[in-house]
């Protein structure tokens, strides 16, 4: 995972489209799989009990393999704030993800991790999970700056929260240095809080 | 300018704000615990980062540690090196921590808080989504990722944008066996998992008003499960009077002056909010979730909605219109960031007394904290629950999310008073999981089947 982050202007891929709202953190990576002090490996684990439950899972499916962009319904990734589960999904190759709406929690960690998280309406995200199950060839690009998702003959309206954008486009996305940039501003904030002064 | 204490809070730990748009926010306590920091201070040793502010940090271990023994080593090799890392991390940067076997250890949102270390009018961050917890005492508190938890180790600061306020008023007087947890799954069975999002919520209405510390924190636990990442409520006397004496908090008259400002800093009565809903506690019953997500629940006494999810109807072997009512349990389980506090344990020993546990179910308590454990254990809390069958263990995250040996088996059926009923959260992938309040997790315990506490309540002096 790099740390110095590049300008990132758009994603190019084929999809993955896996359906439902309310896919939580748990599903996405279960917890056994946080018991450890790295990420290193988490990719293997994604989704792992519903692919288990389902032989059918768009993880399970050979024809959506080497997809990088995963199309998915509302609320992804609710619940718990562990990154292990943007951390598996960039780690096995997703570079961007589409879908009608995102926890706020989930769609920061992935910013974070230069993982673009659009937000387009359900209909557009039905038309172009449909196009994907049934020509898994296609080629979607996701563009940063318009929110424009292309994909054959389909043009979708998406977008993303303002800064994500912003940061996306000019390499910012991760903003430690920019945190550090003026530590004495922090300082002065620390000296002036009542309960860090002691009242 | 009349305004809400989260804009109040917010302003006031400003540094800038960024080119991109968001705010530098200055987090005044900064909380870990063994899973979501190793790799931030591997990361932060990769670039030679050091703690900026090791004094406003404070770690605890809490998701891995086994319940029915906290020996060391943990016979989980795993379990072992995450804590033995995190022990090293704050060694080497100068952060307070209390280890497994410290008497201050326990679940990371309830020792804070018992501690003194959340306090009103504060910025709280920890890579843990049940950080909104801390808003009950008027705190602004929010769970990050690890590498926003990198962020805060390194500059003390995040990059956020700010949220909107939905005021969320519930008034009027809960009836006898409905309680806070009752309130919050009501709460979000009406605005949704994802009504939350965007927004804050600042809960009040006279029944907030009412209600303890332990219950505040209750609701603000699980304002994330309605897809609010923070939850609060204004400070009041009644956080004034939690507060003092505590370990952290401030005493003599520093106490006093910390008052007037946590009382400034509380929204005004005229503050303006982008939404409000409101809620009459009288209406509320005991309720339980039927599905895999925290909004799908119903009262007690009522069937299950005309209109449910499919996938979690089979997933949980419900049928369209049947009752919670009568579900056969396998295992109960009390305890928990959301309701492991000594006040749950007190409700669900106030039913269990004079019972025993039916003969098929395991059933387990597990204090937040140590200090939950002995302030149990001195008003003699925990013989009543081992005359009853139950087990009583050490304190920790157990079986609320299956990141430690206390999980459920296949697809049992767990009465329980945490937070998540996700597939698979309580550690099996089959297991089925119904949310409800202690007391009623206590009555399905000794039932061996789902009940309405109020018929056990019935039998005892109020």
């Amino acid at each position: 995972m790099s740390l110095q982050p590049s300008a990132i202007s758009h994603v190019e891929g084929r999809g993955l489209p896996l359906r439902g709202d309310d896919i939580d953190t748990d599903r996405i990576m279960p917890a056994r799989f946080l018991v450890a002090v790295s990420f290193e490996g988490l990719d293997r684990h994604l989704f792992e009990d519903d692919r288990a439950a389902d032989p059918g899972h768009a993880f399970n499916t050979p024809r959506y393999a080497g997809a990088s962009i995963l199309i998915v319904n509302a609320n992804f990734g609710c619940g718990s704030s562990r990154e292990h589960a943007p951390q598996g999904l960039v780690r096995f190759g997703i570079r961007a993800v589409i879908g009608e709406s995102f926890s706020d929690i989930f769609q920061g960690n992935a910013s974070m991790l230069g993982l673009p998280c659009f937000m387009a309406d359900r209909d557009a995200v039905d038309r172009l999970q449909t196009l994907v199950e049934s020509t898994p060839a296609v080629a979607i690009n996701a563009d940063i700056a318009s929110g424009e998702i292309t994909a054959g003959s389909l043009r979708l309206a998406a977008t993303l929260p303002p800064a994500v954008r912003d940061g996306f486009l000019s390499g910012q996305w991760n903003p430690t240095a920019m945190l550090l940039a003026r530590f004495d501003e922090v300082r002065a904030v620390a000296d002036r809080l009542p309960y860090i002064r002691g009242f | 300018m009349a305004d809400t204490l989260f804009h109040k809070v917010w302003n006031a730990h400003t540094v800038r704000t960024l080119p991109s748009g968001q705010t530098q926010l200055f987090v005044g306590l900064h909380l870990v615990h063994e899973v979501t920091t190793p790799q931030a201070f591997d990361m932060m040793r990769q670039h030679g980062w050091r703690v900026a502010f090791p004094e406003r940090t404070f770690a605890t271990i809490d998701h891995i540690v086994p319940t029915s023994t906290q020996k060391r080593p943990f016979l989980d090799v795993m379990a072992e090196e995450m804590t033995t890392a995190l022990e090293r991390n704050c060694r080497d940067a100068g952060i307070r921590l209390w280890a497994p076997d410290d008497e201050n250890q326990g679940i990371v949102h309830v020792i804070g808080p018992e501690l003194g270390l959340t306090q009103p009018g504060m910025t709280i961050a920890c890579g843990d989504s049940h950080t909104s917890t801390h808003g009950a005492l008027g705190a602004i508190a929010f769970g990050i990722g690890t590498s926003q938890v990198r962020d805060v180790l390194t500059s003390q600061c995040l990059a956020l944008d700010a949220l909107k306020v939905r005021r969320v008023d519930i008034n009027g007087r809960l009836n006898r066996g409905v309680y806070a947890k009752d309130v919050i799954l009501t709460i979000i069975r009406r605005l949704g998992v994802d009504g939350g999002v965007g927004y804050a919520y600042e809960y009040g209405g006279t029944t907030l008003d009412a209600m303890t510390i332990d219950e505040r924190m209750t609701i603000c636990n699980m304002s994330i499960e309605g897809g609010a990442r923070i939850g609060y409520v204004n400070p009041d006397d009644t956080t004034f009077a939690f507060l003092r004496g505590r370990t952290f908090a401030p005493a003599g008259e520093a106490f006093d002056r910390a008052v007037a400002w946590w009382r400034q800093m509380a929204s005004d009565r005229n503050a303006s909010y982008e939404d409000r809903v409101t809620f009459d506690a009288s209406t509320i019953e005991p309720t339980v979730t039927w599905g895999i997500n925290p909004g799908q629940s119903v009262a007690v006494s009522e069937p299950i909605e005309a209109a449910p999810d499919d996938e979690a109807l089979a997933f949980m072997g419900f049928r369209r219109g049947a009752r919670v009512l009568g579900t056969r349990i396998d295992v109960a389980f009390i305890g928990s960031c959301t309701n492991g506090r000594l006040s749950d344990l007190e409700e669900a020993a106030r039913v269990v007394r004079g019972h025993h546990v039916a003969p098929h179910v395991k059933a387990l308590i597990v204090p937040g904290s140590r200090a939950v454990s002995r302030a149990a254990e001195a008003r003699g809390l925990h013989g009543v629950f081992i005359a009853a069958g139950f087990e009583w263990r050490g304190a920790g995250c157990s079986m609320c999310l299956g990141m430690n040996p206390d999980r459920l088996e296949g697809n049992q059926v767990s009465a329980s008073s945490s937070n998540r009923n996700f597939k698979g959260r309580q550690g099996s992938p089959t297991g089925r999981t119904l949310l409800m309040s202690p007391a009623m997790v206590a009555a399905a315990a000794i039932a061996g089947e789902v009940v309405d506490v109020r018929d056990m309540l019935d039998a005892v002096p109020a």
